[in-house]
């Protein structure tokens, strides 16, 4: 094992006595490491949509002011959605936070660099639209702190975690998007609410 | 011969904006968002001086899907308001509500139809009604502020009740042709 952080690690941290946090995983490797952190029915991992993660969250932390909002994704899903930190800087949501898992790779298309391989800083990104807190984690002991930040930091925070860029074995949610929509609304609004 | 009906009828069809604001407020939407279009102007102002309305500007017309699914994900309602070319930015991320069942309600305003005085309007407002059918939306079509409210109602109860993709496409005509001699 080499020293830097693993993905799955970092994600089984953030989500261990998760509470009643809402997750949005983005597609490929975060929603497989969240469904290796256990699948849960307020986590919504996304099969495509490549871009939307971000959006996805401000929607939920707008409609949901009471509860915390965490986005985990990598950085090719969100370079794909660079634009949605403007919207999200504009609105300000207090209740979200956006991890980015950035192994500087495409992982799921054979390992192609992406442009934080290149030097592109997505954390100062965030910092210019207006997050309140971004940081890069590059070290674990700097994971505790992130996590009590994503539960309950002011937000809306964004941290852009360095790791090694390894592959997993897969560990795949649900890929019915109507049932993990339904069962994510069952699971927040109950039974009857989720149906109107 | 124009009657009071028809003066007050003409009076809410000049204020077609108005009608669909009040639309959007008995069909519960709460979040709105947008990439302006002149055609949208009026709308948009009324759903920023709506206190009960959350109103989001896009940088680009696709977040909005993503939005309204997060919105619907936390039991609101979201609409998104856009022109005819932000259509063709959508495209991937119709596969949110077409996966996943979640309503989504777009009310397009259309370039590119007779009278278009930009010629770069032209091939993607053609492709809209093509784009949005291959995309899984179903649209209704809006030619007079007339009907504004009853085209806006029928195509929001079908995408809250049905959990289904729709737009409103709005004439060009009924919008008003950019002349590119409006006073700046």
């Amino acid at each position: 094992m080499s020293a830097g952080l693993h993905r799955r690690d970092v994600v089984k941290a953030l989500l261990r006595d998760r509470g009643d946090i809402l997750v949005v995983a983005g597609l490929g490797s975060s929603a497989w490491d969240c469904a290796a952190a256990g699948d849960h029915p307020l986590t919504f991992p996304l099969w495509g949509a490549m871009g939307s993660a971000c959006m996805i969250g401000l929607g939920l932390a707008l409609a949901q002011p009471k509860h915390r909002v965490l986005v985990v994704t990598g950085d090719g899903e969100m370079l794909m959605g660079l634009g949605s930190l403007a919207t999200i800087g504009a609105q300000r949501p207090g209740n979200l936070a956006v991890v980015v898992l950035d192994n500087e790779r495409y992982g799921e298309t054979g390992m192609q660099k992406t442009h934080t391989a290149y030097g592109v800083d997505l954390a100062a990104a965030a910092r210019a639209c207006g997050f309140i807190k971004t940081r890069i984690i590059r070290k674990s002991a700097e994971i505790a702190s992130m996590r009590s930040d994503v539960y309950r930091g002011r937000g809306p925070l964004f941290f852009q975690i360095k790791v090694e860029p390894d592959s997993p074995p897969l560990a795949l949610p649900p890929r019915d998007g109507a049932h993990l929509s339904r069962r994510f609304r069952e699971a927040l609004l109950g039974r009857r609410a989720a149906t109107r | 011969m124009p009657g009071k009906i028809s003066s007050t009828r003409s009076s809410a069809a000049a204020d077609w904006p108005a009608a669909m604001h009040r639309v959007l407020k008995s069909q519960r939407v709460r979040q709105i968002s947008y990439v302006p279009d002149a055609g949208h102007k009026r709308l948009i102002e009324l759903c920023h001086a709506d206190k009960n309305m959350a109103v989001v500007p896009l940088t680009t017309e696709e977040e909005g899907m993503g939005l309204a699914a997060g919105a619907w994900l936390g039991g609101e309602r979201a609409v998104l308001l856009m022109q005819s070319s932000g259509v063709g930015n959508c495209v991937n991320a119709l596969t949110l509500a077409a996966n996943c069942k979640f309503p989504l309600l777009m009310l397009i305003t259309m370039r590119g139809e007779e009278g278009e005085l930009n010629p770069w309007q032209i091939p993607m407002g053609r492709a809209t009604p093509e784009t949005l059918r291959l995309g899984g939306v179903r649209s209704f079509r809006l030619d007079h502020a007339a009907d504004a409210r009853a085209t806006l109602s029928a195509a929001a109860r079908f995408a809250f009740d049905d959990c289904a993709a729709v737009a409103v496409t709005i004439s060009q005509r009924l919008i008003g042709i950019k002349s590119f001699q409006e006073e700046r």
